[in-house]
């Protein structure tokens, strides 16, 4: 059991955004987190990062709670990729990527010929060695988005935390990144994203977590999950789920009723 | 699009060795140069006559003129120019705002109002200092008490009380211009708010650099981890930096340094905030590159409109005037030249 997240409560302020969210997530699994706008991902994700203390429950880590682990413990454990952002300062890729080996740094280190080496290999690893001395803030989204993913394999923790990694990208970089992740899976990492995207979902994770309204509304393999019932409920509108190529596709799809409203 | 070629066009040590060479040569250049010129073979056996007795060739007045006034205001430029760099790249880092300088938290306008309240008291130089270094602290201390009380984000917080708590300061300083004497304490305020080197003295150069190598040591050591800072509170924590914690020093650091700067030169502006961005174009973004280069940068560049400013004239031309008629125009260019990256 590499992530456990048992009875996961939030709120903030009076107003209760996460009511008790079970799951787990093994090492060589990609997990996908769907759910509506305003559901509470990213709180969850910042509750298993530890930015955010939940007022019960927890996160347990290899066994371990989250809470109780210093920052540059826990860093070597889950790695957080952020949204692709444009930061006020333009540091190279590379130096963006070497960011990553903080963890495994002295407070008074900088970066040696150690963490270049994972730099320049985690670039590698995911094709974009061409990017290392251009710009972060030059580069297109996708290619930020790899950098961040890069950052993250430099980091050396073995879960991912992916926050929307596909969105507001164009659609031959979504399908890049998903394979990254996937070869991430594929070699013995935990990889959780969360989507608005669920055909996505189904055909790249081995879970499937829908979250709706503060808990969860399912949990389980993508065939179980992506399925009309749960994907209606989940958006709160009629949807059709259409199985392509022998059902290793789904599409979803508005309903008839809601299709021209 | 500038942001495609390759930046860095000269390697780090290289840079380094540079900027090391002309802050020698601006020294050289500083000690030299004045009303009353001292030749080099003057000037090194001053120098040397401190290590190993020699038999005096020179005017006893050329030395002490030397020793006690030309050194000391050397020494100091490059110190408080350094710091002032230091602090301003620093703050630049932690409030993520290429346009935050030294200032940002209140250091200045404190030790404006403690220097004015010293000159009003009638103390003398060396109180007026302590005191300006002082207040430039508490007031620092009174925008980060009362930043807790903003709601939000800690960065903003900081940078909504460092506004209203240095425009108290302010509105105190100009209330004791009203009540000073106009005819000896209020010019003494105006001059020190001015910010000069003039009238440097070796007990300045000692009072000025402990506090700031209590600031700039630490600066130095942390510089690699300010990157992470940079990102924000959340991404660094998750790459396993304790963002609060690291800020906090990085501000106490920064904070010192430009106190023991204004404390001894009054307030020079512009220097710590133009010196980080033409850094940053020698550089790169790097803080663990950035920060030592803008340390040698604002030494030299200090240093260099000090000459200008104890020889352009008959009379000295304030240096707080100086640094923006030269950092001003600079920087215009350097935005105009390529925008998109500031």
């Amino acid at each position: 059991m590499s992530v456990e997240v048992r009875d996961l409560r939030f709120s903030y302020g009076r107003r209760e955004v996460l009511k008790g969210v079970s799951f787990s997530a093994e090492y060589g699994e990609f997990l996908s987190i769907l759910g509506p706008n305003g559901v509470g991902k990213s709180t969850l994700f910042r509750c298993m990062l530890g930015t955010l203390s939940p007022a019960g429950g927890g996160t347990w880590v290899d066994g371990r709670p989250v809470a109780g682990m210093k920052p540059a413990e826990l860093a070597r454990k889950i790695a957080y990729i952020p949204q692709s952002h444009n930061p006020v300062f333009h540091f190279t890729v590379l130096e963006m990527v070497l960011m990553g080996t903080a963890a495994q740094l002295g407070r008074f280190s900088v970066p040696g010929p150690k963490q270049r080496r994972l730099a320049e290999e985690a670039l590698e690893r995911l094709g974009i060695a061409g990017l290392r001395d251009r710009s972060y803030g030059g580069i297109s989204g996708g290619e930020r988005q790899l950098t961040l993913i890069a950052r993250a394999i430099a980091q050396q923790a073995n879960i991912l935390l992916m926050d929307e990694p596909s969105a507001s990208l164009d659609f031959g970089n979504r399908i890049r990144i998903m394979d990254a992740a996937r070869q991430l899976a594929g070699e013995g990492c935990c990889v959780i994203q969360s989507t608005h995207d669920p055909d996505q979902a189904y055909r790249c994770s081995d879970k499937v977590l829908a979250l709706y309204n503060g808990s969860v509304l399912a949990f389980g393999s993508p065939k179980e999950t992506v399925c009309r019932e749960v994907i209606s409920a989940l958006y709160g509108m009629e949807i059709e789920v259409c199985s392509l190529r022998g059902d290793t596709l789904r599409v979803c799809i508005p309903g008839e009723k809601e299709a021209f409203r | 699009m500038g942001v495609q070629r390759n930046r860095q066009k000269l390697p780090y040590p290289s840079i380094l060795i540079l900027l090391g060479a002309a802050l020698l040569a601006a020294v050289a250049a500083s000690a030299a140069l004045g009303r009353y010129p001292i030749a080099p073979r003057e000037l090194a056996g001053i120098l040397l006559s401190r290590i190993v007795p020699i038999t005096p060739f020179w005017d006893p007045v050329q030395e002490s003129l030397f020793l006690q006034h030309r050194l000391p205001r050397i020494l100091l430029a490059c110190l408080v120019g350094g710091g002032l760099s230091a602090a301003g790249t620093a703050y630049q880092g932690v409030f993520q705002n290429p346009m935050a300088a030294p200032d940002i938290l209140g250091a200045s306008s404190g030790a404006g109002f403690g220097a004015a309240l010293a000159i009003l008291l009638g103390l003398g130089r060396g109180l007026t200092v302590a005191m300006a270094f002082g207040f430039g602290l508490l007031t620092v201390g009174a925008v980060v008490y009362t930043s807790r009380w903003v709601k939000g984000k800690q960065v903003l917080g900081l940078v909504l009380s460092g506004m209203i708590v240095s425009s108290l300061a302010s509105s105190g300083t100009s209330l004791i211009k009203l009540t000073a004497d106009p005819q000896n304490q209020l010019p003494a305020i105006t001059y020190w708010l001015m910010g000069s080197l003039n009238g440097a003295s070796p007990g300045d150069v000692w009072l000025s650099s402990v506090p700031m190598a209590l600031g700039l040591i630490p600066l130095l050591l942390l510089r690699w981890r300010i990157n992470l800072l940079t990102l924000g509170d959340e991404e660094a924590r998750s790459m396993g930096v304790n963002a609060r914690a690291l800020r906090t020093v990085v501000l106490l650091c920064a904070t010192l340094a430009t106190a023991a700067s204004v404390a001894v030169s009054g307030m020079i502006g512009w220097v710590g905030l133009v010196v980080p961005h033409l850094a940053r174009r020698l550089a790169g973004e790097d803080y663990s590159r950035l920060l030592p280069a803008a340390v040698l940068f604002g030494a030299v560049f200090l240093l260099l409109v000090d000459d200008l400013s104890r020889s352009l004239m008959a009379s000295e031309i304030p240096i707080g005037i100086l640094t923006s008629f030269v950092g001003a125009p600079f920087f215009l260019y350097f935005i105009a030249r390529d925008g998109e990256r500031h």
